[in-house]
C-alpha cells in the first residue's frame, strides 16, 4: 500500500516536471529573442562604423580569409555534432550523448583558439580596439560572439559533468536541448558575422 | 603612508559639501540603527529565511515596492533640491556641478529605480493571482531579477558619497559622457548601476511573458484574461525588445571609456549620434513600458468601482498591443533638431501622432465604463479619475511636441519638462499609486486609512498642477532645461517660484502617504473578507493576505470577470462550481543564490567603476560560481502536503 502511494506520488512528480521543463524551454526561446536583438544592435553599430577607419587599416588590410574559413567550418561542424548529441540522447545513449557533446565543445575550443590568435595577431601588429571606429566595431561584434561561444563551452562542460552524475532525466534532457539551441543559435549568428564582417569586408 | 591614505580617502569619498557630510552621517546612523535593531530583536535569521532567500512572488513584490518607495523618497528629495535652487534668480544653494549631478540622479532614479520597481512590484503581486497561478514561471529567476535591480540601484546610489555622481544627464549622451568629457568615476557608476539592474529587468520581461502565456488557469482563454495581465504582457513584449538595446549601448559606452575604443567618440571615426539613436531606441519604448501597466491598473480599478464590465475589452487589448509595437518606431522624436532631415523627421512625427490614437481609444473606454456605472470613490478610484484629465493634457502637449517644425521651438525647453512629467507622473505614478492602494489589502491583509489617503491625494494633485503648469509657460518664455540658475532680467521668477511651491506641496503629499501607511500599520484594519472592494478578478477569490501557494485548488475559469460572475452565480443560488480535489502542491525551495549572485555582480561592477581588476575579477568569478552552483543543484523543489494545505486554509478562512 505504502509502495503504491509512493508510486502515484512519483508519477505526479514526473508530470509536474514535464510541464516545468516545457516551460523552461519556452523561456529559453524568449531569451534567444533578446540575444538576437542584442546581436542586431551590434551588427547595426558595426555597419555604421565600418567605413570609419580614421587613417587606420580597413577590412581588406587585416582580414586573412584562410583562418576565418577554418573557423567557419569548425563551428559549422560543431553545430552538426551537437545535433548528433541530441540524436544520441533521443536513442537513450548516455555514452554517445556525452561523447558528441565533448566533441562539440572541443571544436568550440578550437574555434575560440583560432579567433583569439587572430585577435592577438592584430594587436601585435598594432591594430587594436583604440585604432579606429571600424576596429572598435569589429572587436566588439566578433568578440561578443566569441564570448558567447566561450560561455557555451563552460556551460556544456558543466552539463557533461551533470550527465555523468544523473544520467538522462527530464531535467538533463531539457538542459541538453537548451544548450543545443544556444549552440545552433551561435552558429547562425556566425553565418552573419562571416558574411557581413568578413566576406563583405574583403569583397 | 598616512598621507597616502588621507589622499586616497579624499579622492574616494565625496568631500567638500555640507549637504554630503550630512548625508554621510545620516547613512552611517541608519546602517547602525538597522544592524542594532536586527541584532537586538534577533531578526537576522528571520531576515535571511523569510526575505533575502525567498522566491515567493508576493514577497519579491513587497521588496520591490519597499525599495521603490525608498527611491521615490531619494528622487523626490533631489527634485526638491533642484526646485529650491530654481526658486529665486541667482541662487547659490547648489553649485552648477552639483546641480548637474542632482538632475542626472533625479532622472535615473525616478525612471529606473522608482517607476520600474514599483511596476515590477505590482506585476509580482497581481499577475500570478489574477491568472490563477501558484507562482511566476521562473521563481528563482524572479528573485534574481529583484536582487540585480536592488544591487544595481545601490551601486548607482553609492556614487553620491563615494567617487562622485554621474552628471551627464539621465541618458548620458556622449561625447560628454566619454572619458574626455567626464573623466571621473560617476559615468561608470551610472553604466554599471543601470546595466546590472537592466539585466534584471530583461529577465523579468521574459519571466512574465512565460508566466502569462503558459500558466493561466484552465479555461482562461486570451479573451478572458484580466486587463492588467494584458497590459503586463504588452509591457513585457516591449521590455524584451528594448532592453537588449540598452545592454549593448551601455556596454559599448563602457568599452569606449575603459578600453579607449572609438564607437561614440568624436575622434577616431566614432559616431556619437549612433549612441543617441540607440539609447532612445530603448528609451522611448521604456516610457511606454512604464505607462502600459498603469493603463492596466486603471482598467481594473475603473471596472471594479463602477461595478460594471470594462467597456470595449477588445479595443483595449488591441490598443495596448498597438502601443507596444508602435512605441518601437517613434524614438527619433526625441531629437528632431539634431539634423536627420525633413523626410526622416516626418516619418517619426507621423508615427508619434499615430501612437496617440490607441491611447485616446483607451481614455474613451474608461469614460464609457464609468457611464451609468454605480460609482464609488475610494482612493484607487480617485487616482484613476485624476489621471484622466492629467493624461489628456499631457498627451495633447505630446502631440504638440510631435509636430516636428514646432518642436524646434519646444525642444529641450521647460515645455518638454512639463510634458514628460505630466505623462510620467499623471500617467504612470498615479496608476501605480492606484494599484498600490487597490492591491494593498491583498498583499498585507489590512486596508490603508482612506481619510489620510484622501489628504495625500488632494495635496499631491494640487501640488502637481501648481508645480508643472507654470513650467509649460516658462518653457514657452524661453527657459531651457538643465540650467542651474537664471537672472532677474529673464522674467522667469514668478513662474519658477510657483513651480517650487507646487514641488514642495507634492513633497507634503508624499509625507501624507508615509503617514497613511504608518497609521494603517498601527491601527491595522484587517481585511477579513479577502474581497474588500467587491472585486471582479480571481485574486479577490482567495483570503487576504494570499496564502503561500495562492490557490488551494486551481480555479477553473468560465467567464471574463470570473470572480464577479461566480459571486452572481452564488447569489442566484446556483451551486458553487465543482472544484478539484486537494492534491500536494509543488513549490520551489528558497535559495540564497540570487542574493549572493547579485552581490557578486555588485562587486564586479564596483571593481570596474574604479578600474580595479583585483575586485572586478573575483566578482565575475563569483557570478560564474553561483551560476554553476545553481546549475548543479537538483534539489530545488518540495511538496506541500494535503494536510498542511487543509490546516493553512482553515487558519485563513477562520477569519472569514
Amino acid at each position: 500500500m505504502a509502495h503504491s502511494a509512493d508510486h502515484t506520488h512519483h508519477i505526479v512528480h514526473e508530470d509536474g516536471h514535464h510541464d516545468l521543463e516545457e516551460l523552461r524551454k519556452f523561456g529559453f526561446w524568449l531569451f534567444l529573442i533578446t540575444d538576437c536583438i542584442l546581436f542586431s544592435v551590434l551588427f547595426a553599430t558595426f555597419a555604421v562604423l565600418k567605413n570609419s577607419t580614421a587613417g587606420g587599416p580597413g577590412p581588406k588590410d587585416i582580414i586573412e580569409m584562410p583562418g576565418v574559413i577554418a573557423e567557419t567550418f569548425i563551428l559549422l561542424t560543431s553545430s552538426f555534432t551537437s545535433g548528433l548529441a541530441v540524436l544520441a540522447m533521443n536513442n537513450g545513449s548516455r555514452k554517445g550523448l556525452i561523447g558528441w557533446l565533448a566533441v562539440t565543445i572541443l571544436l568550440g575550443a578550437c574555434f575560440i583558439g583560432l579567433e583569439a590568435s587572430e585577435f592577438l595577431k592584430l594587436v601585435s601588429e598594432g591594430h587594436t580596439i583604440r585604432t579606429s571606429a571600424f576596429l572598435s566595431g569589429f572587436f566588439t561584434l566578433v568578440g561578443t560572439h566569441g564570448l558567447h561561444v566561450s560561455v557555451g563551452f563552460f556551460w556544456i562542460l558543466a552539463l557533461i559533468l551533470q550527465l555523468s552524475r544523473h544520467g538522462i532525466t527530464p531535467v538533463t534532457v531539457r538542459k541538453v536541448q537548451i544548450t543545443s539551441l544556444y549552440w545552433h543559435f551561435l552558429d547562425a549568428v556566425w553565418i552573419f558575422v562571416f558574411s557581413i564582417v568578413y566576406l563583405m569586408g574583403v569583397i | 603612508m598616512l598621507d597616502k591614505l588621507i589622499n586616497f580617502a579624499s579622492w574616494f569619498f565625496v568631500t567638500g559639501d555640507p549637504l554630503i557630510y550630512g548625508a554621510d552621517v545620516a547613512i552611517v546612523v541608519t546602517v547602525i540603527a538597522i544592524v542594532f535593531a536586527l541584532t537586538y530583536f534577533k531578526k537576522w535569521g528571520w531576515l535571511w529565511r523569510e526575505w533575502l532567500t525567498t522566491v515567493d512572488h508576493k514577497r519579491v513584490g513587497i521588496m520591490y515596492i519597499v525599495s521603490a518607495l525608498l527611491m521615490l523618497f531619494r528622487g523626490g528629495f533631489d527634485a526638491l533640491m533642484l526646485r529650491t535652487q530654481l526658486s529665486f534668480p541667482d541662487m547659490k544653494f547648489l553649485s552648477p556641478e552639483h546641480y548637474n549631478q542632482v538632475f542626472t540622479t533625479h532622472g535615473v532614479i525616478m525612471i529606473l529605480f522608482m517607476a520600474m520597481p514599483l511596476m515590477f512590484g505590482l506585476f509580482n503581486i497581481a499577475v500570478p493571482l489574477q491568472i490563477g497561478a501558484r507562482d511566476v514561471a521562473f521563481p528563482f529567476l524572479n528573485a534574481l531579477s529583484f536582487w540585480l535591480f536592488f544591487f544595481g540601484a545601490m551601486l548607482f546610489n553609492m556614487s553620491f558619497v563615494i567617487g562622485g555622481s554621474a552628471d551627464a544627464g539621465w541618458l548620458s549622451y556622449p561625447p560628454l559622457s566619454e572619458m574626455t568629457g567626464s573623466p571621473g568615476v560617476g559615468e561608470d557608476f551610472y553604466i554599471w548601476g543601470v546595466q546590472i539592474s537592466g539585466i534584471g529587468s530583461l529577465m523579468t520581461g521574459i519571466n512574465f511573458i512565460a508566466t502569462i502565456v503558459k500558466m493561466r488557469a484552465p479555461g482562461m482563454s486570451w479573451s478572458r484574461m484580466p486587463m492588467f495581465t494584458w497590459s503586463v504582457l504588452a509591457s513585457c513584449i516591449a521590455i524584451i525588445a528594448a532592453f537588449p538595446v540598452l545592454t549593448v549601448t551601455l556596454a559599448l559606452l563602457f568599452v569606449d571609456r575603459y578600453l579607449g575604443a572609438h564607437i561614440f567618440t568624436m575622434d577616431g571615426g566614432g559616431n556619437a549620434m549612433m549612441y543617441v539613436n540607440l539609447i532612445w531606441m530603448w528609451g522611448h519604448p521604456e516610457v511606454y513600458i512604464v505607462v502600459l501597466p498603469a493603463f492596466g491598473v486603471y482598467s481594473e480599478v475603473v471596472a471594479t468601482f463602477s461595478k460594471k464590465r470594462l467597456f470595449g475589452y477588445a479595443s483595449m487589448v488591441f490598443a495596448m498591443m498597438a502601443i507596444s509595437v508602435v512605441s518601437y518606431y517613434t524614438w527619433l522624436h526625441h531629437f528632431f533638431t539634431m539634423g536627420s532631415g525633413a523626410n526622416v523627421n516626418t516619418f517619426f512625427a507621423i508615427s508619434t501622432m499615430i501612437i496617440s490614437i490607441p491611447t485616446g481609444v483607451k481614455i474613451f473606454n474608461w469614460l464609457f465604463t464609468m457611464y451609468r456605472g454605480r460609482l464609488s470613490f475610494p482612493t484607487p478610484m480617485l487616482w484613476t479619475i485624476a489621471f484622466i484629465p492629467c493624461f489628456v493634457i499631457g498627451g495633447m502637449t505630446g502631440v504638440m511636441l510631435s509636430v516636428a517644425p514646432a518642436d524646434f521651438q519646444f525642444h529641450n525647453s521647460y515645455f518638454l519638462i512639463a510634458h514628460f512629467h505630466q505623462v510620467l507622473i499623471g500617467g504612470a505614478v498615479f496608476g501605480y499609486f492606484a494599484g498600490l492602494f487597490y492591491w494593498w489589502p491583498k498583499i498585507f491583509g489590512f486596508k490603508l486609512n482612506e481619510t489620510i489617503g484622501k489628504w495625500a491625494f488632494w495635496v499631491w494633485n494640487i501640488g502637481f498642477y501648481v508645480c508643472f503648469m507654470p513650467q509649460y509657460v516658462v518653457g514657452l518664455d524661453g527657459m531651457t532645461r538643465r540650467i542651474s540658475t537664471y537672472g532677474w532680467d529673464k522674467g522667469w521668477w514668478g513662474l519658477n517660484f510657483a513651480s517650487t511651491v507646487g514641488g514642495f506641496l507634492m513633497g507634503i503629499g508624499f509625507l501624507f502617504l508615509v503617514w497613511q501607511i504608518a497609521h494603517s500599520i498601527k491601527f491595522m484594519e484587517m481585511d477579513t473578507t479577502g474581497d474588500p472592494w467587491g472585486g471582479r478578478t480571481l485574486e479577490w477569490s482567495i483570503p487576504s493576505p494570499a496564502p503561500l501557494y495562492n490557490f488551494a485548488t486551481t480555479p477553473i475559469v468560465t467567464d471574463r470577470d470570473e470572480w464577479w460572475e461566480e459571486k452572481q452565480r452564488m447569489a442566484a443560488g446556483k451551486a458553487e462550481k465543482k472544484r478539484q480535489e486537494l492534491s500536494p502542491i509543488h513549490m520551489p525551495k528558497n535559495s540564497a543564490i540570487p542574493f549572493l549572485q547579485a552581490i557578486c555582480w555588485f562587486t564586479a561592477g564596483f571593481g570596474l567603476v574604479f578600474h580595479w581588476l583585483w575586485i572586478a575579477i573575483p566578482g565575475f568569478l563569483g557570478v560564474a560560481a553561483t551560476l554553476l552552483a545553481h546549475s548543479f543543484n537538483y534539489d530545488t523543489d518540495y511538496y506541500i502536503s494535503v494536510d498542511e494545505i487543509k490546516r493553512r486554509e482553515a487558519a485563513a478562512r477562520r477569519t472569514v
